[in-house]
């Protein structure tokens, strides 16, 4: 398969140097690192690189700060667990409603089968976290604050460390969903009030099936997974050694272009997002460009739906994602545009473009390119569409 | 991504038929912006022989919504309007190959425009169906009967086939077990658990030939004074007012012309890019208020006679 890919947040293609950095784990070095011999000895000195690795990228104080884990659903679900077992005398959490369905499907199972109070706190149009009522969500009842540090489908980012302090003052743990920023943003955990974190391995170009939690050293854990001894018992199971060596490769990889995320890959979303925004009449981008990932993009074309966007660009070769209700199988579009408030007649054709430093200037000129003509040609067919800057045609059919 | 058969691949890249019909003298219009289809299915019927000679579409929708259009209108193009009208969205479903279970919908909301149009061409109220059949699912405005069709005609039998080929019960949920309600009495009355196509096809008139339910049980919500019903208008409005004027808006009733309710958001509102959603909000507690189907509209519109 090849072509243009532009859907990173939803996965990233493994880094050929990092599947070069796995593939001995596989024949070669292929022992149990908790044997007795040499063939395991050989594995836990490569998993302890790869452990400092991801230290690294954090910018944690400790190695043993990292427990590996099989990916951001498992680091999330790890974190909230442990902090409500820990302090089973609190029963709040505080989330958002823009998190992902990793967080958001364990509060509300949390709060209709274990009786917690979930505070979901919303956002404003731009995608930014209402503070106020944050604050007031607050108190000695809150278990755990878990908000996600930069957002999947529009690439907002929280104030995390304003936030995390926030909830320390009234003594509540913090944790971050951090997949979407681990890799794009420069962080320095070791000085921060951000008690865990979650991050996951195939959004930054090692494989999936592999993850982290950061856990601040002497903070109260309680593991999810019971067994052996692996990974100081807070993760039990044989580690996945190939996956482990190959997030350490990757993350080794990403502190390495950090900068080049911050410089090229930016230039290139920012032209491919003014091109658009030129070239497309009634389109606009959703979240807050101010305060964003620099390889993220969301644009929002009006009186158009999502899925027939993505399928003609798929006929170009060209991958990306959309927030529409028909991409997903659920009825409804993405909760968050509709958290945002985007209207209906542009949340089902918000689209996703999101680079990554693999991605080239031609190919942002070819993505330029074929853009308008698809927008247009799906305008021609909407009942909804009357022309450039016009009101939308009236058009009140039943049942709406 | 979904499995599109090849049919409908080609219907999508190369719709037929697409666009404005010029001198229309039959139109159907279904489907929501909320819920991420609709389609305006436009006929040009002979009035001498009741024959379609021509048919257009405009789909807001995804790619199996476009392609169902574009089917119906090959299926329908020189059809009687009595020959038409005994296609039903299997009909379309199998012209296309087959549609993904979640897809079906699109399949459904073809054959709804149909009926839509010729309806508007004998000039019977389509909208009067909301009259017949209790209104179910408030979130995408799916009433009884247009359920009990789809149940009838594809042989639906659980809640969740329902969902995916009327997208009734697809949102907040709340309608779920008035949905199973629904299901249940048309299984009931069908012999239950036979699929549609085990029964001889010769006894089905289309989507007409599903009579609503003989004995309304869930009656429908007592019928309200003009005054009465105003004033409930009146109540709900008041009672989302705080809401929307602590993010510093407002709203205010400006009129009420049968089912459409004509409001004016002001303040923070006013050229606010969420103005539709607050709209749609507006719209759902009404229907909620009224226990009927009502539009709420921009009083701009009204100024502009529209």
């Amino acid at each position: 398969m090849t072509g243009i890919y532009l859907d990173n947040n939803a996965t990233t293609r493994v880094d050929p140097e990092v599947l070069a950095e796995m593939l001995p784990l596989f024949t070669e070095q292929f022992g149990n690192p908790s044997s007795m011999h040499g063939f395991g000895a050989a594995v836990g000195g490569r998993i302890e690189w790869a452990r400092q690795q991801v230290q690294a990228l954090l910018g944690a104080a400790h190695d043993s700060e990292i427990v590996f884990t099989s990916g951001g659903t498992e680091s999330d679900n790890t974190a909230i667990l442990s902090a409500l077992e820990a302090y089973p005398k609190k029963r709040s959490i505080v989330t958002s409603v823009v998190e992902h369905p990793a967080i958001l499907a364990l509060c509300e199972h949390l709060e209709k089968k274990r009786g917690y109070t979930v505070h979901r706190i919303g956002v404003d149009g731009r995608g930014n976290l209402d503070m106020d009522a944050y604050r007031a969500a607050l108190s000695d009842d809150v278990a755990i604050v878990s908000l996600m540090w930069a957002n999947n489908e529009t690439g907002t980012i929280f104030p995390i460390e304003t936030l995390a302090r926030m909830a320390k003052d009234v003594g509540a743990l913090f944790h971050t969903d951090a997949v979407q920023a681990v890799g794009k943003i420069p962080m320095r955990l070791a000085d921060s009030a951000v008690d865990m974190l979650s991050l996951s391995g195939h959004k930054l170009h090692a494989p999936k099936g592999i993850g982290a939690l950061y856990v601040k050293r002497g903070l109260r854990f309680r593991p999810m997974l019971r067994g052996g001894h692996q990974e100081r018992s807070r993760r039990a199971g044989t580690e996945n050694a190939p996956g482990i060596v190959g997030l350490g490769a990757a993350a080794h990889l990403a502190l390495l272009h950090m900068a080049d995320e911050h410089t090229r890959v930016r230039a290139l979303r920012d032209r491919l997002e003014r091109a658009i925004l030129d070239a497309v009449p009634n389109c606009f981008v959703t979240g807050n460009p101010e305060s964003r990932l620099p390889n993220t993009c969301n644009i929002a074309f009006e009186y158009i739906e999502g899925e027939a966007i993505l399928l003609l660009l798929n006929e170009h070769g060209i991958a990306a994602s959309s927030g529409s209700a028909c991409t997903s199988g659920s009825l409804e579009p993405s909760h968050v545009m509709r958290a945002m408030g985007v209207p209906y007649t542009a949340a089902h054709g918000a689209t996703r473009f999101s680079l990554s430093r693999e991605n080239t200037e031609a190919e942002i000129d070819r993505v330029i390119a074929v853009v308008p003509g698809i927008i247009a040609r799906l305008r021609a067919l909407s009942p909804y569409w009357a022309g450039a800057g016009a009101v939308p045609a009236s058009f009140s059919p039943v049942y709406a | 991504m979904w499995n599109y058969s090849d049919k409908v691949k080609e219907h999508f890249f190369s719709p037929r038929n697409a666009g404005v019909l010029d001198g229309a003298n039959a139109v159907g219009e279904v489907g929501s912006i909320t819920c991420g289809d609709a389609l305006k299915l436009m006929l040009n019927v002979n009035p001498a022989t009741e024959v379609i000679e021509d048919a257009r579409f405009q789909t807001f929708g995804c790619g199996s919504a476009i392609a169902s259009s574009s089917a119906l209108t090959e299926m329908i193009i020189g059809k009687t309007l009595d020959e038409a009208l005994k296609l039903t969205n299997r009909d379309i479903a199998a012209y296309l190959g087959g549609l993904p279970p979640e897809k079906m919908h699109c399949s459904v909301m073809g054959a709804e425009a149909l009926r839509a149009a010729i309806a508007s061409y004998k000039g019977e109220a389509w909208d009067d169906d909301h009259e017949e059949g209790e209104l179910i699912c408030k979130c995408f405005g799916i009433d009884a009967a247009m359920i009990e069709r789809a149940v009838t005609v594809n042989g639906l039998t659980t809640l969740e086939e329902v969902t995916h080929y009327t997208k009734a019960g697809g949102s907040c949920q709340t309608c779920h077990e008035k949905i199973e309600d629904v299901l249940e009495a048309v299984l009931a009355r069908t012999g239950a658990l036979k699929p549609a196509a085990a029964k001889p096809a010769a006894g089905m008139v289309g989507l007409d030939a599903i009579k609503p339910l003989q004995a309304k049980e869930p009656a429908a919500p007592p019928k309200l004074t003009n005054v009465q019903r105003m004033q409930a208008i009146m109540g709900a409005i008041e009672a989302m007012r705080p809401q929307i004027q602590r993010d510093g808006g407002d709203v205010e009733l400006v009129d009420i012309d049968g089912k459409d309710i004509y409001v004016r958001l002001t303040g923070a509102c006013s050229g606010c890019s969420q103005s539709a959603g607050t709209m749609m909000g507006v719209q759902m507690k009404l229907v909620e208020a009224l226990g009927e189907f009502v539009r709420v509209k921009p009083a701009s519109l009204l100024a502009a006679g529209g």
